[in-house]
């Protein structure tokens, strides 16, 4: 999604004076606007709620700031380190909840006079608690999440005599599933090990424990999690049972379109993709379940937040309210944006029992609201993209080089320590 | 009349404040997009900074920055890289763009301009755009790299060159490299050749009759006459490659997509730079690694001005 940054890092620096100039002018004029800044398809949700702001607030104007995802991100960095330019309300991506929340430029939205605290059995639990910092402040309210699946394609399953079961029963059948299916198909069983490896290093977090670094700063690459994830990522590639196929990569489509890839582990909101663009020529033949051996995970979420030096912090929070915790509003975005709604009172709609045609009528949505409420919350660190990219770097080392497991991670370990002491 | 007169005066500009009116707008843009974030990120070099808790969160920390800078692997990694990859995409450049511009300077007369034209369009066209479509030429399955090399294995006599495997270009370490050379390569051709051109066009012409005269073949005028007139231009082409070798972003990072490909084979020392500060958070030592590689940038372009500046003065 980095694409250009010289280019966009001007074009962002452009829209945020553009942006400040036109909120200039707005809050010149008599009529009030509220400024939200939001990446695709937040930022479509944002617009969607307009209509029913403008009931309520006729004189409030709604302008949503719109960027490219890691655009977005940039901009508000900027602005959060020069405090200017800052919008009024604050979608951020899960990924950067602990980094922006790290500098306290958002509002404790815990405290009077938000209090979203009395509000938290209406959240799903550990979207709530992904919210919450360290110092038991929550800075962001979540609006959509991303509960993990794992898709497959049924009809290869069934070339090979596959069973769902097969699949998901433990790390080693699903391993035993990919050689069936890529004798009798042809097809990869994933796009890349290293997705194997994303999931498993998920799992079994014990509560305190971060995912790279728990909270007294101790680095966790060499526990006997990331050893399993290596050495399972480690056989798929031995066994010649992925693609090498990066996500978001033309192969990777084209791997959907042509049926060369049997499964993917990703967030419920790919079934949306794969349906609008990725390969819409495959409806019906694509199938949902829980990740295998009981891993229950996420894929990304949205959150919204107030930045400290907004100025319109009651109005901000009435539209953060009406975002999270409206039941129309968070169910619209789901129907028209595959957004998994954060807020639980919606769980019990009948949307959620209505089969997914691409996914061959199946009633995925229930599934789906099966592993959220079985999702633990992973504490976040600073570190953690620089974490990510030592264990990818060694994951390739193993992969490609053929680099002991011990070694990798021992070298991972050395070198993340050497981040964690600076 | 008598009314008008002085109303003008007061539009008037002192002409001595003309000047420097009229070269402002340049050097406002210069001060604020040229030397502020010049000064800023030397001053930043100094620091550690958490930039979303605002300006006030810096701290001092001498040369920290720099410490870690040089103690890590990973900036090392990423010069090797930029080493390699502006040596093998740097060298054919001026290998073939000299001999190429030769080539259409002496055999091309009407259609001159049009073939200077192709060889000129890939380095105006937009990076993204080049390394986009790249990407797409090099994908291993579907790619027309790789279908190409394919119907040429099958050529009888050539299967011993090419296999007919397809090669996996942007997803192993070493086809990363070789890769992203063969793009940066193709862009910057065009340009080097369009430079020896003109410089061509500066050698009189009589040297040459008289070196027919005395009966000198081509290849002989090329080296003894072409090839030393040229040293001037050889000088400013191997200069600029050298500094944008170094500084070479934008096609590795998009055609990696963003990571420097598997085991950061393609990562290069700006790209790391870049990387450290919008992705790792950390702009102080982005700012250090920043003044490491103007360094190794200064002291390269010294190297070449030794080798390749006229010493006698005559230039």
């Amino acid at each position: 999604m980095r694409k250009a940054p010289r280019a966009v890092a001007i074009t962002a620096q452009l829209s945020i004076a553009v942006a400040a100039a036109l909120t200039w002018i707005g809050t010149a004029s008599a009529q009030q606007s509220l400024t939200i800044a939001a990446f695709p398809a937040v930022d479509e949700i944002a617009k969607l709620a307009i209509p029913m702001w403008k009931k309520k607030h006729p004189d409030v104007e709604i302008k949503v700031v719109s960027r490219a995802f890691a655009d977005h991100h940039t901009a508000m960095t900027t602005a959060l380190s020069t405090s200017s330019n800052l919008p009024d309300v604050m979608v951020v991506e899960y990924g950067f909840v602990a980094r922006f929340a790290e500098g306290g430029g958002l509002e404790d939205l815990g405290a009077a006079p938000y209090n979203i605290k009395s509000q938290q059995a209406h959240f799903v639990p550990y979207a709530f608690r992904q919210g919450t910092t360290n110092a038991a402040t929550v800075v962001a309210v979540p609006s959509d999440i991303g509960p993990g699946t794992l898709l497959y394609r049924d009809d290869l399953l069934k070339k090979a005599g596959v069973k769902e079961g097969d699949l998901t029963q433990s790390w080693d059948s699903f391993v035993a599933s990919g050689v069936k299916i890529k004798a009798a198909t042809g097809a990869y069983l994933v796009a890349h090990a290293r997705d194997v490896k994303d999931i498993v290093i998920r799992s079994d977090i014990k509560p305190g424990e971060g995912l790279y670094i728990d909270n007294k700063g101790k680095v966790l690459v060499d526990t006997p999690r990331f050893v399993r994830a290596f050495e399972l990522a480690k056989k798929v590639r031995e066994q010649k049972l992925d693609g090498k196929i990066g996500a978001w990569s033309n192969e990777w489509s084209e791997g959907f379109k042509r049926g060369t890839i049997a499964t993917q582990l990703s967030g419920a909101w790919l079934a949306g993709h794969l349906n609008n663009w990725l390969a819409p020529n495959t409806k019906g033949l694509w199938r949902a379940a829980q990740l295998p051996e009981k891993a229950y995970g996420s894929w990304g979420g949205s959150f919204y937040t107030i930045p400290k030096v907004s100025k319109n912090k009651a109005l901000a929070w009435e539209f953060i309210q009406m975002m999270t915790l409206n039941p129309e509003m968070q169910l619209s975005a789901f129907k028209s944006q595959d957004a998994f709604p954060a807020l639980v009172d919606v769980h019990k709609d009948a949307f959620f029992d209505q089969p997914i045609e691409f996914l061959g009528g199946q009633k995925a949505r229930l599934l789906w609201r099966d592993a959220a409420n079985k999702i633990t919350a992973v504490d976040v660190h600073k570190l953690d993209p620089i974490a990510e990219e030592i264990i990818n770097t060694e994951m390739d080392k193993v992969l490609d080089q053929g680099k002991d497991i011990k070694t990798a991670l021992a070298d991972a370990k050395a070198l993340l320590e050497r981040r964690v002491a600076r | 009349m008598a009314s008008t007169t002085p109303q003008r005066k007061v539009w008037r500009l002192s002409p001595k404040l003309v000047p420097y009116l009229l070269v402002s707008p340049f050097l406002i843009l210069f001060l604020v997009f040229g030397v502020f974030p010049l000064a800023f990120s030397f001053y930043l070099a100094f620091q550690t900074w958490e930039p979303t808790a605002g300006l006030q969160s810096m701290k001092f920390v001498g040369l920290g920055n720099f410490a870690f800078a040089i103690t890590d692997e990973w900036f090392w990694k990423s010069l090797k890289n930029t080493a390699w990859l502006a040596f093998a995409s740097g060298v054919p450049q001026h290998v073939i763009a000299i001999p190429l511009a030769y080539f259409i300077h002496t055999s091309f007369k009407r259609t001159r301009n049009s073939v200077i034209g192709a060889y000129f369009l890939p380095y105006i066209t937009s990076t993204v755009a080049i390394a986009m479509m790249f990407g797409t030429l090099f994908s291993t399955d579907f790619g027309l790299i790789n279908i190409a090399l394919r119907a040429l294995s099958e050529v009888p006599g050539l299967g011993w060159v090419f296999s007919g495997a397809p090669i996996d270009w942007l997803n192993r370490a070493e086809n990363v490299k070789p890769a992203v050379a063969i793009v940066v390569f193709w862009r910057y051709i065009g340009f080097n050749t369009v430079l020896y051109l003109a410089a061509l066009q500066t050698i009189p012409k009589d040297i040459y009759e008289a070196a027919t005269m005395d009966g000198a073949r081509r290849l002989q005028q090329f080296f003894y006459i072409t090839l030393p007139s040229l040293k001037p231009m050889i000088y400013f082409g191997v200069t600029l490659s050298v500094v944008g070798g170094l500084q070479l972003f934008e096609e590795p990072f998009i055609l990696t997509g963003g990571r420097g490909g598997t085991d950061q084979a393609g990562m290069t020392t700006a790209m790391y730079m870049y990387r450290t500060a919008f992705e790792f958070n950390d702009f102080g030592a982005a700012s250090a690694l920043s003044w490491l590689l103007f360094v190794v940038v200064a002291a390269l372009t010294w190297l070449t001005n030794r080798a390749f500046k006229p010493r006698d003065g005559s230039q």
